[in-house]
Parts: C-alpha cells; sequence; structure tokens
C-alpha cells in the first residue's frame, strides 16, 4: 500500500526543526492539483536540501526538473474601505490602493524519492531583484542532476548560482549577453520579419 | 561541346543525333557525358540536425532507396561530399559549423535545404537560438517545404537538383558557379555576438522577398 501524501506543511516543520534558523515559506497553489511549494532562504537552503535529501522518512532522493521563472515588476490593486470626510460628514468611500512589488527571478525544484515512492516535493528559491542580487545558492552539491539544469536557468535567465561547480552558458554561446528566456527579452530586429517590424524600401 | 553553337544549330544537332540513333550510331557531346557523370553520382555530406534527418535516412533505406540515383554514398566528410541536406533546424550556435563544413566541401557542390525550419526557421521561427533560413549565408539550390517534407518530397529536390546539374553548361557565360573563377567557393563564417550572428546574414547570398505596400 502507498504511504499517504506528505503535505507541504509537514515538509516545511520538519525542515524548521532539523536545520535552526531556516524560514520556509508554503506558497499555496490553488489549483486542483493543489501542488504547493516551499519557498527556501538562501543561507540554509543547501542544508535544508540536505536534510530533504537524507532524512530517512523524506528521503528525496530524484531531482527530476529544476527550472526557472521571471515575474516582473508588477503593481497590486486592493480595494480598501476608508474613511473620509466628504461634505463635512464623514462617509466610507472605497479606494483602490496600488502598491508595487518589485520583480525577481525563482529557480524551481522538483524533488521526488525513488526510494519511498513518493513527490513531488516543490522547492523554490527567490532572488532579491531582476537587476544586481540575482544571485542563489546551488544546490548541485546536493544533487548532482541539477548541474545542467542550473546552467540552462543561468544561461536563459541570468540567475547566478554561488557554488555551482561549471557554471557556464548551455545553450547559447559564451559571447551572448542577453537572457533570452526573461520576459522583457527582445530579440534582434530581422528585416526579413513581415509581422510587426517596418521594412526599409516597402 | 556547347561553346559558339547558336540556338539554330543546338536544334540541328539535336535532329541529326535523333536521326543518327535511328540508324544505331550513338553520339554525345562532352558536355552531356560530364554531365550525365555527375547527376548520378552525387555524394551527399553524412549530416543531419533534427527530424528531417529521420526522413533523410528513410529516403536512403530500402523503401525508398536513394541508392537508385546514385546518391547513396553518404560521405562522412565533407572533402568527399558533393551536396549537403541540411535536414532539420539550423540554430544560431550550429549556423557557423553549417557554413563551416560547407566551405570544406570541394566544387562542384549542391545545397538542398529539407524543411521549414532549414528554409526559414519553420515553427521555430521566433525562437531566441533560431537560424531563419540557411539561405542567409550560404546558396541553396533546392528548397524543399514540409514539415518534415516525406521521404517522396526528397527524392524529388534530389531529382530537381539531377536535372539542373544536367542542364548546366560547361562554357558561356551561362555557366554554373563553380566553373567561374571569380566567384567565391567559401562564404564567410558567421562570428557568435554579443546579441546575434555576425552578421546577421550574408548580403551576397540572400535574397529574401521584398514586401512591396501599395
Amino acid at each position: 500500500m502507498r504511504a499517504e501524501p506528505i503535505t507541504a506543511e509537514q515538509v516545511k516543520a520538519a525542515i524548521e526543526a532539523a536545520v535552526p534558523g531556516c524560514r520556509v515559506q508554503v506558497l499555496a497553489n490553488a489549483s486542483p492539483s493543489g501542488q504547493h511549494s516551499l519557498i527556501l532562504d538562501h543561507e540554509h537552503a543547501a542544508e535544508a536540501a540536505r536534510f530533504l535529501r537524507d532524512d530517512p522518512t523524506l528521503r528525496l532522493d530524484y531531482c527530476s526538473n529544476a527550472t526557472g521563472v521571471d515575474w516582473l515588476d508588477s503593481e497590486l490593486s486592493e480595494k480598501v474601505k476608508v474613511k473620509k470626510l466628504v461634505d463635512g460628514a464623514e462617509t466610507e468611500v472605497e479606494e483602490v490602493r496600488k502598491t508595487k512589488v518589485p520583480g525577481y527571478l525563482e529557480a524551481v525544484y522538483h524533488l521526488y524519492s525513488v526510494e519511498k515512492k513518493h513527490g513531488p516535493v516543490i522547492v523554490r528559491m527567490r532572488t532579491g531583484d531582476r537587476k544586481e542580487d540575482v544571485h542563489l545558492p546551488s544546490l548541485t552539491g546536493v544533487w548532482r542532476s541539477a548541474e545542467f539544469q542550473e546552467r540552462e536557468i543561468f544561461d536563459l535567465y541570468g540567475v547566478i548560482f554561488d557554488g555551482h561547480p561549471d557554471l557556464r552558458r548551455l545553450l547559447m554561446w559564451d559571447e551572448f549577453k542577453d537572457y533570452p528566456m526573461r520576459k522583457d527579452y527582445v530579440p534582434p530586429a530581422d528585416d526579413d520579419d513581415l509581422v510587426g517590424a517596418e521594412r526599409s524600401g516597402g | 561541346m556547347r561553346a559558339g553553337l547558336g540556338g539554330v544549330m543546338d536544334e540541328e544537332l539535336k535532329n541529326l543525333k535523333a536521326e543518327l540513333s535511328k540508324h544505331g550510331v550513338f553520339t554525345t557531346t562532352f558536355e552531356e557525358l560530364y554531365n550525365w557523370g555527375r547527376k548520378n553520382s552525387v555524394w551527399p555530406l553524412t549530416f543531419g540536425l533534427a527530424c528531417c534527418a529521420i526522413e533523410m535516412i528513410a529516403t536512403t533505406m530500402a523503401r525508398y532507396d536513394l541508392a537508385r540515383f546514385g546518391a547513396e554514398v553518404f560521405r562522412a566528410s565533407p572533402r568527399q561530399a558533393d551536396l549537403i541536406i541540411v535536414s532539420g533546424t539550423v540554430t544560431k550556435k550550429m549556423a557557423p559549423q553549417v557554413v563551416r563544413l560547407y566551405n570544406q566541401m570541394p566544387e562542384p557542390k549542391y545545397v538542398i535545404a529539407m524543411g521549414a525550419c532549414a528554409i526559414s526557421g519553420g515553427p521555430f521561427r521566433d525562437g531566441y537560438n533560431v537560424l531563419k533560413g540557411i539561405d542567409r549565408y550560404i546558396p541553396v539550390d533546392v528548397h524543399i517545404p514540409g514539415c518534415p517534407p516525406r521521404p517522396e518530397a526528397l527524392i524529388d529536390a534530389f531529382m530537381t537538383l539531377q536535372k539542373k546539374i544536367d542542364a548546366q553548361q560547361l562554357t558561356g557565360e551561362d555557366r554554373p558557379r563553380h566553373l567561374k573563377e571569380d566567384l567565391p567557393s567559401e562564404f564567410p563564417v558567421p562570428e557568435y555576438g554579443e546579441h546575434d550572428l555576425e552578421p546577421p546574414n550574408n548580403a551576397e547570398v540572400w535574397n529574401p522577398l521584398k514586401v512591396i505596400q501599395k
């Protein structure tokens, strides 16, 4: 009989008990699949990952996939009821409050246990922003299968993995300067493009 | 040889040949013999890029049997190949190698661009690492549309190439590139740039269709 699936909350509690000081945040997934994920802080990520791999009940010995996500700067608007003086009388007025959420880059790891036949446990890490603070700790030391995948994330999103043994571009050439999977990437102009581009001599 | 002969003479020669063959006399020209030999021993390069290469391999196997056209000897070295079949998506990272392989082939050499990707980038045209057609860097003799083209389409392209070789004149103004000493046999290999290949195309080779807006 297969064991009950482990919940993200259980994993979070296990990590926080085993790795003192580790801050784990559960990111809920509202879709029917309900694949909630865990956001790890940078300082304890490697230690927490090693715990996930070696803990006898979790034994997440297989990192099947690591990928990147680019989150642009966004604006969060929420409706707030505010009391205001209108014509001398205090009335409740609905106001739209807008808060700017700075963008960041994210690395997502899908972990399974071949030994225990469970998973996935999804682990995420987020960078400080999209320009300067794009460093994340590498988990290649814990799961060797993450090596090329982290290189791919570096290549396409520009996340720098500290502690990666061989962080070079993987798909693009070494001289390439852009990060093509970022949402604000602009491909080089091509005068043969019939759609959108201005054509010379037309 | 055809040199110096006008259209009328050509016609007369043809009639003479036909008349002689009725009496059991076989005549030919150096040009015909030379082109007949060349068109029936076009050796392609062992070179595949993507799914089109699978169709290309199928074409060489017993069912479609490219050997019927004298092209079954896929050479593993560009030095021995007459034809490069660009079969599949050319990534920008791969493009310099394709041009380099073409440059290493001896003249006369031919190019078949097989499939939507090789001729235009195909479904991956807007990809960040996809070359929008190999004809930006090397001269293509036959384009085959399709995704992927069936083996019959490759055979048709091959027969088209044979007809092209057969029609080549060895002398005169219309002689092919490899017999014109001032025309290049090698083409510049693009460099890896910071944002794109440098240059993004070879203007001497690439003649895109112009869209005329009225």
